[in-house]
């Protein structure tokens, strides 16, 4: 070894070489577009296909895109513009029937000096959704969100304005009962003691108390009744209300089927399985045909909110399953540890179970949401008047614009896009901001 | 110092009833007993009040009185002069239909699309993105109302197909002359037997003897091929050297079901223009076309969205093991990460069936004659009979679900992991 050794030049290097400029084709676009687009055949072969596919889309939709007409008063003419502008062959949209029927298609038959309500009453429900949206608002706003639902529904059907306070009056009273009676028996006792009161409220007390207060000091505006509601004031009013209601009659029911009550948990399951076994379809011609036999003879029901209790519950049955799933998720030693502090049942569901199950289980329970916003549009069926299928077959079934197909599918389909994408990101961004990386 | 585990001795108090867990639960599923029964008792009174103010009666005998309406779509026999039973008998055939077509081509669209979703082709990867979020996101009528706008509205009506001496017609059919899409339906060839063997009166409907033969003698190969793998696989095991079994393989599926095509003369009837219409061939109906592309692309984007999921689910340490083992890309999908991430693509795959087979009833957007249709319609509107109506077809709904759900629930356990 030492006789070779003394014989090689000793070379160690000093200084390090220069880096160098990668070669050409390492090197930015070229690099990317070879890795990521003809990285192989197989990649090749799809790359081309993925371009001719865009190619054909493109060249169809954006000519009829830039020929958009705006400003017509039929289909016919809008054909017309197009043809004398860009040639006889030239296809374009026709947006002037968006243009001038947008107010059926945001409110229905809603009147139309009454329009500033609804629009005040969905600016508000901003103001009354961002402090349960956000954390970093101020708490003090959360007193405005619990006052909006009353608010809101006053705005929409009119009416005199006692009724509405007076049902707010019985919730602040069922709440006070609630406090009452938790210091002094257990929770169920409570929990007990105030739906009594808002039953016994409801059934005997709402009504000749408003009318009595309203005797006194008339206060209402010009009610407006249900079957001028449509469009996406119709979606938007069923879908939300019924968002609101469904998540905590599905913890509920998630609770109940995981009860060790063998009769509380037969019936939740009974009542989920039955619930999601059926269509919403059939669900709603039951609110529709069905209700009235099961009611006092002669009750008046109105229409909005059979078909608003009926989503509530179908909502209900799947976000009941998908809290069900988070609950499992929780390792046993969560539910020990609460009883190994000594809190009761709702104690250890509210401060420990709930909020990592319910953390768990929101990608699940937004795309309810969105599935249940999506269904709205089923109202249809039941003779109500939804953007998709009630306004637009109104919208078609106008002489001017007879044969208009594409224009209120694509508008109608871009703004169920916008809501339902916006609620899937608005998941995502819960989920990174709850993330705990312990789990 | 004992431990103070001995339960309070002492008389029974009332206020042991809520405080006392011994007792407690069973407090409350007395008073949520008594609550129900109330509640139930409450409803029953009042439909029987309804019931009698409207001189009605809970009967299901008009099921078995003559409907007297057509139906567009029968897979079965029907007349107007059958009974509401058989209407709903074609409705309910209706349904299953449009839901297993419509499963199976969700099914194909959407593992196509989540595998291709995960593609390191970045131009695929996002057009894939852009489809799945699309039609997620939108509501599934929109997709059937459009697609049957479409259909009826875009498409020549069937005299644009005729021929007229020295002039070019205004349409042309597809494939060679096959297929016809006009604004009353698409024209297909009808595949026919000229020595047939008949068909067996079931009692309720006829079924095709050549149609059992052919499945009969397709489920004889798939058994044969796989006693031929099977032995193929024992001889590996014993020698280490397998056979090789494609050839054998594609003699079985390629010779015994053309030999019997051949033997029953199957051939097809092509549609084609005369007088006023299509003649020959089967017309399917575009409320059935528009309703199963549209179910299907919509439920093939969640599907899409389940299968990414679970390939995703699998670590990529599966697929380095594998390829250190020296499988070929081919087998380890097949053999390693397919079945892992079956487990994961299972539950979802299932619940997406359950909506695609309750979005069927749908069709009433574009009057398709499905389970709702008839019985939940027509049959409904006819005999006033709403109470009956709509407990049989949530009846009929539920055990639809019910069956698909446990059916899957029983190939989930086939393939769930085996722990020990």
């Amino acid at each position: 070894m030492s006789e070779i050794h003394a014989q090689t030049v000793r070379f160690v290097r000093e200084t390090m070489l220069p880096p160098a400029v990668p070669p050409r084709s390492e090197a930015g676009a070229v690099r990317w577009l070879r890795e990521n687009l003809f990285s192989g055949p197989v990649n090749i072969a799809l790359t081309i296909l993925g371009l001719a596919l865009l190619y054909v889309v493109l060249q169809a939709v954006v000519p009829w895109l830039m020929h958009s007409v705006w400003n017509a008063k039929s289909l016919g003419e809008c054909r017309e513009i197009v043809a004398q502008t860009w040639g006889p062959d030239a296809s374009g949209a026709c947006w002037a029937m968006i243009r001038e029927r947008w107010p059926q298609y945001l409110f229905g038959f809603y009147p139309q000096e009454l329009y500033w309500r609804p629009t005040l009453a969905f600016l508000l429900m901003f103001v009354a959704l961002a402090p349960v949206l956000f954390s970093g608002l101020p708490r003090g706003l959360l007193w405005f969100s619990a006052v909006y639902p009353m608010l809101a529904f006053w705005l929409l059907w009119g009416g005199a304005v006692w009724w509405w306070v007076v049902v707010a009056l019985g919730f602040v009273l069922a709440y006070a009962a609630f406090r009452l009676a938790v210091q002094r028996s257990s929770t169920i006792i409570a929990g007990a003691a105030a739906l009594a009161v808002l039953v016994g409220w409801s059934l005997f007390a709402i009504d000749p108390l408003a009318a009595l207060i309203q005797r006194v000091l008339p206060a209402s505006i010009a009610p407006v009744s249900s079957d001028r509601f449509g469009g996406f004031l119709l979606s938007i009013t069923i879908g939300i209300t019924a968002i609101a209601g469904s998540l905590p009659l599905g913890i509920l029911l998630a609770l109940g089927r995981r009860s060790d009550m063998p009769l509380v948990k037969m019936l939740s399951v009974a009542f989920i399985e039955f619930i999601r076994g059926v269509p919403l379809i059939t669900v709603l011609f039951v609110a529709s045909l069905l209700l009235q036999y099961f009611l006092p003879p002669r009750t008046q029901f109105d229409i909005i909110l059979r078909v608003i209790i009926m989503a509530t519950i179908f909502a209900a049955a799947y976000i009941a399953e998908v809290i069900r799933g988070g609950l499992a998720a929780l390792p046993r030693g969560q539910y020990e540890a609460a009883d190994s502090l000594g809190m009761d049942y709702w104690q250890a569901q509210r401060l420990i179970i709930m909020p990592q199950a319910l953390k768990i289980s929101i990608p699940g329970i937004v795309s309810s949401f969105i599935g249940l916003f999506k269904d709205t549009t089923l109202v249809a069926f039941v003779g109500l008047n939804d953007p998709l299928k009630g306004i637009t077959q109104v919208v078609r079934a106008d002489m001017n614009w007879k044969g208009i197909y594409w224009e209120p599918y694509v508008f109608v389909g871009a703004i169920f896009f916008l809501i339902c994408f916006g609620m899937s990101r608005y998941s995502m961004y819960l989920e990174r901001r709850l993330k705990r990386d312990n789990r | 110092m004992t431990i103070a585990s001995e339960q309070p001795q002492g008389s029974f108090r009332l206020s042991m009833l809520v405080y006392d867990t011994r007792f407690r639960s069973w407090t409350i599923q007395i008073v949520v007993l008594i609550l129900v029964a109330l509640a139930c008792s409450w409803l029953i009174h009042n439909l029987v009040t309804n019931l009698a103010a409207k001189g009605k009666d809970i009967d299901f005998g008009f099921l078995w009185t003559r409907a007297g309406y057509d139906i567009n779509q029968r897979l079965v026999a029907y007349t107007n002069d059958s009974t509401h039973a058989r209407a709903l008998l074609i409705g309910l055939l209706n349904t299953l239909l449009v839901a297993s077509l419509g499963c199976l081509l969700a099914t194909v669209i959407g593992v196509m699309v989540g595998i291709l979703r995960l593609s390191s082709n970045w131009l695929i990867a996002r057009l894939m993105t852009v489809y799945v979020e699309v039609f997620r996101n939108i509501p599934v009528l929109l997709w059937i109302l459009l697609a049957f706008v479409i259909l009826t509205e875009v498409t020549p009506p069937p005299n644009a197909f005729k021929v007229v001496e020295g002039k070019e017609p205004l349409a042309q059919m597809w494939l060679d002359g096959s297929v016809a899409v006009t604004n009353r339906g698409t024209n297909i060839p009808e595949p026919l037997f000229s020595r047939s063997l008949g068909n067996i009166d079931l009692g309720i409907f006829l079924v095709s003897v050549d149609l059992l033969a052919i499945i009969a003698v397709m489920v004889g190969s798939f058994l044969v091929n796989r006693r031929v793998i099977r032995s193929a696989a024992t001889t590996q095991e014993a020698t280490g050297i397998r056979p090789a079994t494609w050839w054998k393989s594609a003699l079985i599926w390629a010779v015994p079901v053309p030999v019997l095509l051949y033997v029953l003369g199957f051939h097809l009837a092509y549609p084609a223009f005369k007088g006023f219409n299509f003649t020959g061939g089967i017309q399917v109906l575009h409320s059935f076309t528009a309703l199963l592309i549209a179910l299907s692309i919509y439920t093939g984007a969640f599907i899409a969205e389940a299968v990414r999921a679970g390939v995703q689910a699998i670590s990529p340490g599966q697929t380095e093991a594998a390829y250190a083992l020296g499988l070929p890309a081919g087998r380890t999908m097949r053999l390693v990460v397919l079945p892992q991430a079956l487990r994961v693509i299972i539950p979802p795959l299932i619940s997406q069936y359950l909506n695609l087979t309750k979005n069927t009833s749908l069709a009433i957007a574009v009057s398709y004659m499905d389970l709702r249709g008839t019985l939940g319609g027509i049959t409904l509107n006819q005999t006033g009979r709403e109470l009956e109506c709509m407990l049989l077809l949530m009846g009929i709904y539920l055990v639809i679900s019910l069956i698909i759900s446990s059916v899957m629930n029983i190939y989930n356990n086939a393939v769930r992991l085996k722990e020990r």
